[in-house]
């Protein structure tokens, strides 16, 4: 099964959803509102995307990637290698534009899904 | 007796300008951050201002020199949002170009004082006393209060941080007085003890920030983000109103307590009654010819008038209920504007609120909307107490006066001859 049928089987579980503050009547509400940095605020945001990066053999671990993927969605794992978090990857492509040894490949989603 | 008469000095006075008085009272605040960008008539607040700092006479305050008035309001901002108790002052056209940082720190609830030497607005060009900068900032949650003394400015101001940092209110406050009429004039202003400052208004604990909002690197928070129709902007924007409409009560509470440790009193802090309670006769009014107006009551009551005055402290939040109050006492009410709002019911923005306040409460009490000194024109007692015949002659004889131009009294207009 592709990833990007994994992360819509996520998107649908109640559990791994990112939790969001419910409030029933503005009198509850706080002065102003704030958005505290969680995890996925905005939503399953893996939804955007139309590329998906794939990190590809011989990866030399440099973090590079990890450094600027303006989401966060990037993992160290704990042998040092990376993994990209599908939930929330908008495959906006800058991790693949900077990675410095081209391990980094943009596989259009459709395609992504035959392998 | 009026004000000006029973000026009694029995504490340490200094003769000072009213922008000079602001600046003392930013001292003795204990202000920790100062946005300055001048502008005619407040120029000399910050100027003082920043003596002060330069002399060390205020230890551990910065003083932040920016390129705009936008800019003053933007730094300002983020200093209180550091949870810092800020100050700024500024006039007229540069109060516009703030305007859009002003609903920032409305909408954020943040606790900053400024005061405003108003002006008139521009074209044409003028810089004298004239409400309408202020008015101008009306609708953008801001609380406003208007000085009738030197000393009032000195004293309103630490009321206003007072009410301000309350943490049931977390407003923001505009404290205006006249342009050159009080910030260039010459008064005796007392400039109380810190000791006693202190304790009416203590030091901001050394916390962080307010309890809506701060700088925190463990705790990190974003606001000002989009918020759908389908989220709670509109109930956000209730708040504010529900909040400005009960810091009302705030307001009371801070002015009693002051007149409690300094001995001053300011009416109830939303409203000053002078010699309304016999009156038949009466006129609300505000800012510096409020002072003036004690003068031309005290001599038509030697003439044996029964006339009142009431002056307007509070603007917004719109002392309601005390104006109704103040309309049940006189058979005929007329209401002094130093400002415009053009295009509304009467021209005036403080009379189209007073005849919005009474509708529906069965009150038959006659309004006549005046206006008078606008651009800083100069208005005498002698004119003052031809403005109250006016009011008199309307009780007489039950009619308006002709020369009302779309239902307002313009007084002091110039003839062509």
């Amino acid at each position: 099964m592709s990833e990007s049928k994994e992360w819509k089987k996520i998107a649908k579980s109640k559990e791994k959803r990112p939790k969001v503050q419910e409030y029933k009547n503005w009198k509850e509400l706080p002065p102003i509102p704030i958005s505290l940095p969680i995890e996925g605020s905005m939503g399953i945001t893996g939804d955007w995307r139309t590329f998906q990066p794939v990190i590809l053999e011989g990866c030399n671990k440099c973090g590079i990637c990890w450094m600027y993927c303006p989401e966060g969605v990037i993992k160290r794992k704990e042998d040092g290698s990376f993994e990209i978090d599908m939930v929330y990857c908008k495959g906006c492509g800058i991790c693949a534009k900077e990675c410095p040894t081209q391990k980094i490949k943009m596989i259009r989603e459709s395609e992504s899904k035959d392998e | 007796m009026s004000k000006a008469k029973e000026f009694v000095q029995k504490k340490e006075t200094k003769i000072i300008k009213g922008n000079v008085a602001a600046a003392y009272a930013a001292k003795s605040a204990r202000v920790q951050v100062i946005s300055a960008y001048p502008i005619t008539p407040q120029t000399t607040v910050v100027e003082k201002l920043s003596e002060f700092v330069d002399g060390g006479l205020m230890p551990g305050t910065q003083y932040i020199r920016v390129e705009s008035e936008h800019s003053v309001m933007a730094s300002v901002i983020g200093a209180s949002i550091a949870g810092t108790r800020t100050f700024t002052a500024t006039s007229g056209q540069g109060l516009f170009y703030m305007n859009e940082m002003i609903h920032w720190a409305a909408g954020t609830r943040l606790p900053i004082v400024t005061t405003i030497a108003s002006r008139g607005a521009a074209p044409p060009w003028n810089i004298w006393a004239d409400f309408s900068d202020v008015i101008n900032a009306r609708d953008t949650g801001w609380m406003s209060a208007f000085c009738a003394t030197h000393q009032e400015i000195y004293d309103e101001i630490l009321m206003s941080y007072k009410v301000c940092e309350d943490h049931d209110v977390l407003l923001p406050k505009f404290v205006a007085y006249g342009g050159f009429i009080l910030s260039h004039t010459s008064k005796p202003v007392i400039l109380e003890d810190q000791d006693l400052v202190d304790q009416y208004l203590p030091p901001l604990p050394d916390e962080k920030g307010w309890p809506q909002i701060f700088i925190d690197p463990d705790r990190p928070m974003m606001h000002g983000n989009l918020i759908m129709p389908s989220g709670f902007y509109s109930e956000f924007r209730m708040k504010i109103q529900d909040t400005l409409m009960k810091s009302k009560e705030k307001i009371k509470v801070a002015t009693k307590e002051f007149e409690k440790i300094f001995g001053r009193s300011y009416g109830n802090g939303l409203v000053e009654e002078y010699h309304m309670d016999d009156a038949d006769v009466g006129i609300i009014i505000y800012g510096d010819l409020a002072l003036q107006m004690e003068q031309a009551i005290d001599d038509l009551r030697e003439e044996g008038y029964k006339v009142g005055m009431t002056k307007l402290r509070h603007y917004r939040p719109f002392p309601t209920e005390d104006i109704i109050e103040v309309a049940k006492k006189v058979e005929v009410l007329g209401v002094m504007d130093r400002g415009t709002a053009f295009g509304s019911p009467t021209g005036g923005p403080v009379s189209s609120d007073v005849l919005a306040s009474l509708y529906n409460t069965g009150i038959t009490t006659k309004i006549l909307p005046m206006m008078a000194g606008i651009g800083g024109r100069e208005v005498n007692v002698e004119q003052q107490k031809e403005e109250i015949k006016t009011l008199i002659k309307m009780k007489e004889t039950g009619e308006l006066p002709d020369n009302l131009i779309h239902g307002t009294l313009w007084d002091g207009i110039l003839e062509v001859k």
